[in-house]
């Protein structure tokens, strides 16, 4: 998978946020083989430099760091922290997310637009947490984005794929531009059906750090994507709705 | 002059945002920085003058999904 220019080695991305401990942490990312994972900025208080704790920890990762905008629910506060990120992470990535609701987590489709159209043009390469929406899809693809990031279902809910004809729609509308999962992911299962569908990976937290076993959780769903994406190359036969034999009628003894 | 500091009124001797991050102790350390709601990077800090009642935001890297 290729996104900006840039070869991600696993279709599996990895939050950093609520594990246990950062041992459980280190040990869910290695169990699980993720390219990519997901970092944030929050306040510092001055003496107690757990800023240079995390960075030290999630440097000994060895993945790629997307930083978010999480918690920003205006186009200022998302492009402020954005460039906050930028400096302190050094990476012109950027998973945007610009809430609209409150206990959904819904992006504010608007915002999203406006706030991706001043980051891209700022150099950052944005990859923006959205709605299945095609044509907010559009939208985001227009000012810049290389890449989309439909939700699953809201976040940490890990409800799975609530609307899958509206994600069918999505990854067909845009065969060609990268489509990963962000969001509400709970299950193996649902991460296999996601590539089943033709997304390109899945972008997963809390399903993993809340689990009773993290590591394992991790690594179930790294089987998982694999085997979705490994189906999804295999051509999958078509569904129909009437009973066709699978054992040849031709040759079949005669006995009454 | 007094400041807010992350949310918290701060008495602050400095007059510039980089003398002001040095005396609350956060010299050296990995933070990024916004006064008044706008990002200023680390280069500008030296030259970023502060006046009595500006806001100051000091982040650095944390846990996220």
């Amino acid at each position: 998978m290729q996104v900006y220019g840039k070869q991600i080695t696993s279709r599996l991305m990895l939050g950093t946020a609520q594990y246990p401990s950062p041992s459980v942490l280190a040990r869910a990312f290695q169990r699980s083989g993720a390219g990519v994972a997901t970092v944030s900025v929050r306040r510092e208080a001055g003496a107690d430099r757990a800023g240079t704790a995390f960075w030290d920890l999630v440097r000994d990762l060895d993945v790629t760091l997307l930083p978010n905008t999480a918690g920003c629910h205006s186009v200022r506060e998302a492009v402020t922290t954005a460039h906050m990120a930028r400096e302190l992470f050094d990476t012109p990535w950027i998973k945007l997310e610009v809430i609209g609701h409150a206990d959904t987590l819904q992006p504010d489709p608007f915002g999203l637009v406006e706030a991706a159209r001043i980051l891209t043009e700022d150099g950052f390469q944005v990859f923006p947490y959205t709605t299945e929406d095609v044509v907010l899809a559009d939208r985001l693809l227009s000012v810049g984005c290389e890449v989309l990031m439909p939700w699953g279902a809201p976040i940490g809910t890990g409800l799975g794929l609530t609307n899958v004809y509206g994600l069918r729609t999505i990854r067909a509308q845009f065969p060609d531009v990268p489509m990963v999962i962000d969001a509400g992911l709970g299950l193996p299962s649902q991460a296999a059906m996601a590539m089943e569908m033709g997304f390109d990976a899945v972008l997963l937290n809390t399903a993993v750090a809340k689990a009773g076993d993290p590591a394992a959780m991790a690594e179930a769903f790294a089987r998982a994507v694999e085997a979705g994406r490994l189906a999804r190359e295999a051509d999958p036969m078509e569904p129909r709705d009437m009973a066709a034999p699978s054992t040849p009628v031709i040759g079949k003894a005669f006995l009454t | 002059m007094k400041i807010t500091v992350n949310g918290t009124p701060t008495e602050v001797r400095a007059e510039t945002l980089a003398g002001a991050l040095d005396e609350l102790g956060y010299g050296g350390a990995k933070i990024a920085s916004a006064v008044n709601e706008s990002f200023v990077p680390a280069t500008a800090r030296e030259n970023t003058a502060l006046s009595p009642g500006d806001r100051i935001e000091i982040v650095a890297p944390r846990q996220g999904g």
